[in-house]
């Protein structure tokens, strides 16, 4: 389905997060690395909002701490510190993501800043440990050239990692402390972008221009928000979007749920539909229910929407109701989910009891009920999220934070975060950047993976994808070092990085132990026609697994070296000599088969050019 | 206005002040946003925004222009006032607040944490201590605890006799937690109490989610009402948020620069835990609500120092204390309590001129033992007075109080030997070390 994005008035903008590839942390000493070993210390704790520098509380924040979550933190005696507990000031700036960044900065066209202030932005979902995400405004007002016209880079923000959530069971939200603080880049486009493909395409191309600068790879060390809104919608920020390839289904269902919020709203207009403050305690309606979940609950409520009968169970995207909208709001208060008269009877609920429930609170047909199981005080707290969010389907759709599902679907995490979040971290002195060290940085500017991709095709005469596959794997630098020291034939060399480490790596071959100095011993041993390219692969096998020994060592026990010239000459003559009456017979028709002989003899051992020159010199020699 | 010289002049002449939306325009880049107030130890040439986005940037207001786009009030911080109803059921608590940490927000003014709340903006902040206690709360000073003078000292003992005196139950300090044990030490020396006096803190500031502050006074408040009528301690036990050990004001320090579990009982074990403001365990015999009558003795000795012995010391610290006319030396010498020879001298000096010399231990664990080694038999030739299992800071509090109890030597030893507020114990328990 191909929507007319312009006639919405689609607008979009992106927010991409990436890790920086530093020594150490942002604010302390730890090293950037995640861990999967046991961590050494459980911390308990819990968070409370608090007053921001303009005397606001945060309308997120101050959501977040109605839920009164209590969090766990794995720490680690020597990966972490008292940092990342909260139990030590931060230290001072990191100075190399600082750089990182302003290179990203200049890449990105952008203004830098003079005075770099380090700010607290409130997040007590408990991914920091103080309560506060430290960020900074680095630079702004710069732009990116794209296919689809110029798109306008607002900021660049340097900030820290969250902490990383684990599974976990019981009352406490478990975080690992490993990933707290690891600085990021944050880059948030304006809304220019008008198309879902342009979309996918911008995120492509920041994505490459972080690439060609000193950051991490892989899994979770790149994120992407996208911020979505229609004409009549409102600005929606989706959380954590991995797959660029889900890009365009994700606005596509998201101007879905938007286009299905303005229905609603427009409908329960038409009906003078209106939502009953008040919260009904409607046990005695389900006494004899067969509604386990009813049945075991400490109390049953409910709420009256009138004139909602039908829009409850509306689709605002696939598999996900009006009704899914709501209960996100009420999760949020502890409770597992709510039941509404559009869907009942079904969980056990009997459509007589469902006709009871609507006598007992005299609604009309036209009305719908919410109802809601759990501890009395949890579920009048979720009712009152309920009501509140169902007095939003009046202004169609509300300006949320939404988490990215897998099938591209969305789902409501918290209000819009707002200025009110962020105050100065007064723990770090303001720091000057001086228009030198901008111009100095600005004046060695990595190659942009494009760019790089072009030239080493052309200088080196390589294929479109190996130099492809050298630049996405990030072993094009390597590859320019190893023929600046060996002058040997570019193709094995990029292939042996782009392809044969990488396969020997899924066989669980260690390929750490093929360093960039027994590469270059490799290809010294290949250029000196040691071994044939036959051997790489065989011969790398044998390295990665015999770390201590040396190359060409290893290349003489596993019997890949070459015979020398006198040799292969000396096993060619014989096998000519055997053969002379082939020769008086058919002339240098014999070149054929001899030439077949001596390959199969010598496989591995001689080049073949060398075998084809020396079988073509003694047959000659016996015409 | 904390703008300095030319970003002062900056501002003053585009007609512009803080909490205006101003525009800022430079050859490559323009910024709207709120001026805000700067640091007074920042540089000066840069003025600070806060952007739409919330982001704060400074400026260099060099080659920059400025224009007023809207005027604005000055952003300000506080509560709304909260209504204090007095329920007959609950114990009446009385909160002093001295400043520090536990009562900070974010001061503009220097761009640090500084202590600005009153204690009524304290309880508005931590609106579930209501729910446990009726409270009367003022702000007796508005310092960092560094800067805690011994009058302030004389000052707190009175106020918290005057709430004692009109009948409240309990009574919680908030106080810096810098010298909050020579402040628990004092008025352990100063008052005998008929109710609890505990003193708390926080080493991460209430400004922040992560305060540790809420829990300490919730805490501090649980044992304000306990049985516990001594003067007392209240912090995190732990790094987690959910236990406080209540340590006697006269046997705590502060034993680490940041975490929230600073202060530690040292050579004995806290009085007390305490979760979600009820006593869970308690390890000591302590004086119980009601067993003793309030006493006031607040005299101290302005002219005690604190003098720390280290390899190279020499004997012109000691003699510059008598020639300035201190009246007690509270030594922190090293190991079991010694000074090098070439202070002994002096210290018989001291002797002579009537100045009491009281030994304690840098090694902060242990008790003073000067017969052990010829040095210490020599201190005590030259009347060094054991401060046997004293920290430093307790001693030296205990010295300037002595010594304005009397000013006779002999009633001074007497008096730092004989055991006033728990700050002496006779046995040295194994399991006291490290804890």
């Amino acid at each position: 389905m191909s929507r007319d994005w312009k006639k919405l008035g689609l607008k979009m903008g992106l927010e991409v997060h990436q890790q920086l590839d530093t020594e150490s942390k942002l604010f302390c000493p730890c090293p950037t690395e995640l861990r999967d070993d046991n961590y050494d210390e459980e911390i308990k704790r819990i968070l409370r909002p608090t007053q921001s520098e303009l005397g606001q509380i945060d309308r997120a924040a101050y959501q977040e701490s109605m839920q009164k979550q209590r969090f766990n933190y794995e720490s680690y005696n020597t990966h972490t510190c008292l940092v990342e507990t909260d139990d030590e000031p931060p230290h001072a700036l990191n100075k190399e993501a600082l750089d990182i960044s302003l290179t990203i900065a200049s890449l990105l066209n952008m203004k830098v800043v003079d005075e770099f202030h380090t700010m607290r932005k409130q997040v007590i979902d408990g991914s920091n440990t103080s309560g506060f995400q430290r960020t900074g405004l680095l630079a702004t007002d710069g732009y990116l050239d794209t296919p689809y016209g110029e798109v306008k880079i607002e900021t660049l923000g340097l900030e820290e990692d969250a902490a990383r959530r684990v599974d976990s069971e019981g009352p406490y939200t478990e975080f690992r402390l490993d990933r707290l603080g690891i600085p990021l880049a944050e880059i948030t486009t304006d809304p220019s972008v008008h198309n879902p493909d342009a979309m996918q395409h911008v995120a492509y191309m920041i994505g490459q221009v972080l690439r060609s600068t000193k950051v991490k790879r892989g899994l979770g060390t790149i994120r992407q928000d996208v911020n979505i809104s229609i004409a009549e919608g409102a600005r929606v920020e989706i959380k954590g979007v991995q797959d660029l390839e889900l890009m365009p289904e994700i606005v596509e269902r998201e101007v879905t749920r938007q286009l299905k919020l303005i229905e609603i709203r427009n409908q329960l207009k038409e009906r003078n539909a209106e939502v009953i403050d008040e919260i009904y305690d409607i046990d005695e309606v389900f006494n004899d229910t067969g509604s386990k979940i009813l049945k075991s609950a400490k109390s049953i409520k409910a709420i009256i929407l009138k004139g909602f009968d039908g829009l409850i169970g509306l689709e605002v995207q696939p598999g996900r109701r009006f009704g899914t909208e709501l209960s996100g709001y009420a999760k949020k208060r502890g409770v597992h989910g709510l039941f509404h008269t559009d869907e009942l009877p079904a969980y056990g609920i009997s459509q007589e009891e469902v006709n009871k429930l609507k006598e007992y609170l005299k609604v009309e047909p036209k009305d719908a009920i919410i109802i809601v199981a759990e501890k009395p005080e949890v579920a009048t707290s979720a009712l009152e999220e309920v009501i509140r969010r169902s007095k939003m389907a009046f202004d169609g759709v509300v300006e949320e934070t939404r988490k990215c599902l897998e099938d591209g679907n969305t789902e409501y995490m918290r209000p819009l975060a707002t200025a009110n979040r962020m105050y100065l971290e007064t723990d770090i002195p303001l720091f000057q950047i001086s228009k030198e060290h901008v111009n100095e940085i600005a004046n060695n500017l990595p190659e942009l993976p494009d760019e790089k991709k072009a030239r080493i095709i052309k200088e080196y005469s390589l294929s479109e994808d190996l130099a492809n596959q050298l630049v996405r794997t990030q072993e094009a630098d390597m590859f320019e070092e190893i023929l600046k020291q060996v002058k040997v034939e570019s193709t094995p060399v990029a292939s042996v990085l782009a392809y044969d480490l990488k396969e020997l790596r899924r066989d669980n071959h260690n390929i750490n132990n093929i360093t960039f100095d027994k590469l270059v011993d490799m290809f010294k041993l290949l250029k000196d026609n040691k071994i044939s390219k036959d051997a790489l692969n065989k011969l790398l096998i044998s390295i990665s697994d015999n770390p201590n020994k040396n190359v060409e060592k290893l290349a003489e026990e596993n019997n890949l070296t070459l015979l020398s010239e006198e040799d292969v000459h000396k096993i060619i003559e014989n096998i000519v000599s055997k053969n002379e009456t082939m020769i008086s017979e058919r002339q240098m028709g014999a070149m054929g088969p001899l030439m077949g002989m001596s390959m199969k003899q010598l496989k591995g051992k001689a080049d073949g050019s060398i075998v084809n020159k020396i079988v073509r010199e003694e047959i000659q020699k016996r015409l | 206005m904390t703008y300095k010289e030319l970003s002062e002049k900056f501002i003053d002449d585009a007609g512009v002040s803080i909490g205006d939306t101003v525009f800022i325009e430079k050859d490559d880049v323009s910024y709207e946003g709120i001026i805000l107030d700067r640091s007074n130890d920042a540089l000066d040439e840069f003025i600070v925004i806060k952007l739409d986005s919330g982001y704060n940037i400074g400026i260099n207001i060099k080659d920059a222009k400025i224009k007023l786009v809207e005027k604005g009030d000055k952003p300000k911080i506080g509560y709304d006032n909260v209504e204090i109803e007095h329920d007959p059921n609950k114990m009446d608590i009385s909160i002093i607040s001295t400043g520090g940490t536990v009562s900070s927000i974010i001061d503009y003014k220097t761009g640090a944490v500084h202590p600005a709340f009153t204690a009524g903006d304290l309880l508005r902040a931590n609106p579930e201590l209501l729910d446990i206690a009726n409270y009367d709360v003022k702000a007796l000073y508005n310092i960092l605890s560094e800067n805690m003078k011994p009058e302030y000292w004389v000052k707190a003992a009175e106020s918290i006799a005057d709430d004692i005196n009109n009948g409240c139950d309990g009574v919680v300090v908030a106080h810096g937690t810098d010298t909050m044990h020579y402040t628990s030490a004092a008025l352990s020396f100063m008052m005998e109490t008929p109710v609890p006096i505990v003193i708390t803190g926080a080493q991460r500031s209430s400004d922040r989610p992560s305060t540790d502050a809420f829990i300490n006074l919730f805490n501090s408040v649980g044992a304000a009402k306990s049985d516990i009528a001594e003067v007392t301690v209240c912090m995190h036990d732990s790094l987690n948020d959910n236990i406080c050990s209540l340590h006697k004001g006269t046997k705590v320090r502060k034993m680490h620069t940041s975490r929230r579990d600073t202060f530690r009982s040292i050579d004995c074990e806290p009085i007390a835990e305490l979760k979600h403001g009820n006593i869970i365990s308690t390890n000591l015999p302590y004086i119980k609500r009601n067993e003793k009558e309030l006493k006031l003795n607040t005299n101290l000795e302005p002219k005690t120092a604190l003098i720390k012995s280290y390899p190279g010391i020499t004997s012109e610290l000691i003699d510059y204390h008598i020639d300035k006319g201190f009246k007690g030396l509270l030594i922190e010498g090293t190991g079991l309590g010694h000074v090098p020879e070439n202070l002994i001298q002096s210290l018989n000096r001291a002797y002579d001129e009537g100045i009491a010399v009281v030994m304690t231990s840098q090694c902060l664990y242990g008790r003073v033992n000067m017969n052990v080694y010829s040095t210490g038999r020599e201190l005590i030739n030259a009347h060094v007075i054991s401060g046997q299992d004293m920290t430093p800071e307790t001693a030296y509090v205990k010295l300037s109080w002595a010594l304005g109890q009397s000013e006779n030597l002999n009633d001074v030893e007497n008096i730092m030997t004989t055991n006033i507020a728990g700050e002496l114990s006779h046995s040295s328990s194994v399991k006291y070390f490290l804890n």
